[in-house]
């Protein structure tokens, strides 16, 4: 792949990133998500499904890569790819928010309308409580918003000047905690489904290819690496 | 190293004017398709409603919720947990066209005077149908508002008659891989039950329809029994068998997850499903092009307290959830 082609391939990629969103307009557009029983349901699970599937293609890059030296540059796709899944993923949070937790969008709306700037604010803060509720006792939201703040402590430290200011070793040293977020992210789709559902079966299987994919590479360089002990030692 | 600083790239550079250009067009051409594609979906899925419905006669009753918009029939009939046609709600309306519901007949069975198989003609004529506006409150934490038509279930258990030591309803499903997916995980077929005091209960509807006409397939058709003050999975769906016990029938989501699905299952806003709040729901009733889903307090019993709560005084409700 020559390096000039890498910025179209990028546009391509941001393009086709944004399709499911742009689908959404289309739905909102022509009715359709207003003929949905359930557009909430519908809306916090179509976000979340792919920010779950965009987080696994980051996570399939390395794996891939690897297959074949000539699939080198993809690396310089990662990043995009990372952070359209933490797009998604903060549509997802924040459709449990505004429309999941019983956030009273329409009255902050009139508020806002009406000139009352603070009304979006008082009305978070009427459910307040019973989000607070959901994250101390509910453990698939705690893994799920776990899973959040890794995607957003990586997007935060994704600049190449905050690479340089870290420093590459402890800025992978962070990034490499997409791996947790992987596992955080599918252990909330478990924990969400009701026994005898394995709709999440498939993303699983996915994330553990890619898993053991992973620790399969490191072993190998291990084994490959020159024993240093001796120098290290005297 | 794969953490190369690379020099940012000019915005100039990243998409030449008729490159976006094309991109433009073929997006376009992208969402028109997906609209078409939306449109075909709508066409395909929501003939298959009307397929098999049939309106019936029915009489208006006092037991109608008034205080709350009914929720649109394509949107009560296009939501349905019905795990014998998929783990999707929007899997039964796509799946249940398979189900055959004539002929269909119930059998009688357990401790009764004289076990008999009933012919669902026979049972549909027996009383005259009503219709009642129920509230309809799921254990996912969202409620519709549905009119269903039938007739008190206590009809027809006084007309076949169980013996005194009858102490339980049991309720079973259709369990047919021939026209249903039937998914591995649950053991079936769908069992459920009530106490004969709760199956006696003037709400508990022996229900054949709902919107005035025979249920949709995705339902629970032809026949099922609505328990409203409960959560939805405890009113049974494509009954076959109704089976008096003198022990407490074993239930399928009890089986499944005995700390979620209590066998009572009462609506209640006191008690936490473990994995979230019972506290508030979605009210799934909004019409025309209004997206927003109100969350509203849920009711003790569902907002039937004064119709069933005698019925568990001096219960811990907390212990027998």
């Amino acid at each position: 792949m020559p390096t000039r082609a890498i910025p179209y391939l990028k546009a391509v990629l941001h393009l086709l990133c944004l399709l499911p969103l742009l689908y959404l307009v289309q739905q909102y557009r022509n009715g359709a998500l207003a003929n949905l029983a359930d557009p909430t349901n519908y809306l916090t699970h179509f976000t979340g499904d792919w920010a779950l599937w965009l987080l696994l293609a980051d996570l399939a890059v390395t794996p891939i890569r690897r297959l074949n030296p000539a699939l080198a540059w993809l690396i310089r796709l990662r990043r995009m790819v990372g952070l359209w899944a933490f797009l998604y993923a903060t549509l997802h949070l924040l459709i449990y928010v505004l429309l999941f937790s019983g956030y009273d969008l329409p009255a902050a709306w009139a508020g806002l309308q009406a000139g009352h700037m603070g009304e979006p604010w008082n009305q978070l803060r009427l459910i307040w409580p019973r989000m607070l509720d959901d994250v101390e006792k509910r453990p698939f939201i705690q893994v799920g918003l776990f899973a959040w703040v890794i995607l957003l402590s990586l997007a935060v430290t994704s600049p190449q000047r905050v690479l340089r200011v870290m420093g590459g070793k402890n800025w992978q040293r962070l990034h490499r905690t997409i791996y947790l977020a992987g596992i955080a992210a599918v252990v909330h789709y478990w924990w969400l489904v009701k026994a005898g559902v394995r709709t999440p079966w498939k993303v699983t299987a996915v994330l553990a290819i890619l898993l053991l994919a992973r620790i399969a590479c490191s072993a190998m360089k291990w084994s490959l690496k020159p024993r240093r002990a001796a120098p290290l030692t005297t | 190293m794969l953490l190369r600083a690379e020099k940012p790239i000019p915005s100039s550079e990243i998409t030449p004017k008729e490159v976006y250009e094309s991109f433009k067009m073929t997006r376009r051409r992208v969402l028109s398709g997906l609209g078409a594609v939306g449109a075909a979906a709508a066409i395909a899925g929501f003939p298959r409603f009307a397929h098999a419905e049939t309106p019936f006669k029915f009489t208006t009753s006092s037991y109608t919720v008034s205080d709350r918009a009914t929720t649109p029939e394509a949107k009560a009939k296009s939501y349905n947990n019905f795990y014998e046609f998929g783990e999707q709600k929007d899997d039964p309306a796509r799946n249940a066209h398979k189900l055959k519901t004539s002929p269909w007949s119930v059998q009688i069975e357990g401790l009764v005077k004289t076990p008999q198989t009933l012919d669902l003609d026979k049972i549909m004529a027996f009383r005259p149908i009503e219709q009642r506006v129920y509230r309809f409150r799921c254990v996912e934490a969202w409620s519709m508002v549905i009119p269903w038509d039938g007739y008190p279930l206590a009809e027809l258990i006084k007309f076949v008659n169980p013996l005194p030591s009858a102490k339980f309803v049991q309720f079973i499903s259709l369990a047919d891989r021939k026209t249903e997916d039937l998914p591995s995980g649950i053991n079936w077929p769908y069992s459920e039950g009530l106490r004969m005091d709760e199956a006696m209960n003037p709400l508990t509807l022996l229900t054949f329809g709902s919107y005035g006409q025979t249920l949709a397939n995705q339902q629970g058709a032809p026949v099922r029994v609505i328990v409203p003050w409960k959560y939805g999975f405890k009113s049974a769906k494509s009954i076959v068998k109704i089976r008096f016990v003198d022990k407490m029938p074993h239930t399928t989501w009890n089986d499944l997850n005995s700390d979620e699905y209590g066998f009572y299952s009462n609506v209640n806003p006191t008690v936490d499903h473990p994995r979230w709040s019972q506290a508030h729901e979605r009210l799934l009733n909004t019409s025309g092009n209004s997206l927003f889903v109100k969350s509203v307090p849920t009711l003790p019993f569902n907002g039937y307290a004064n119709e069933v709560a005698s019925m568990y005084t001096g219960m811990d409700l907390k212990h027998f959830y």
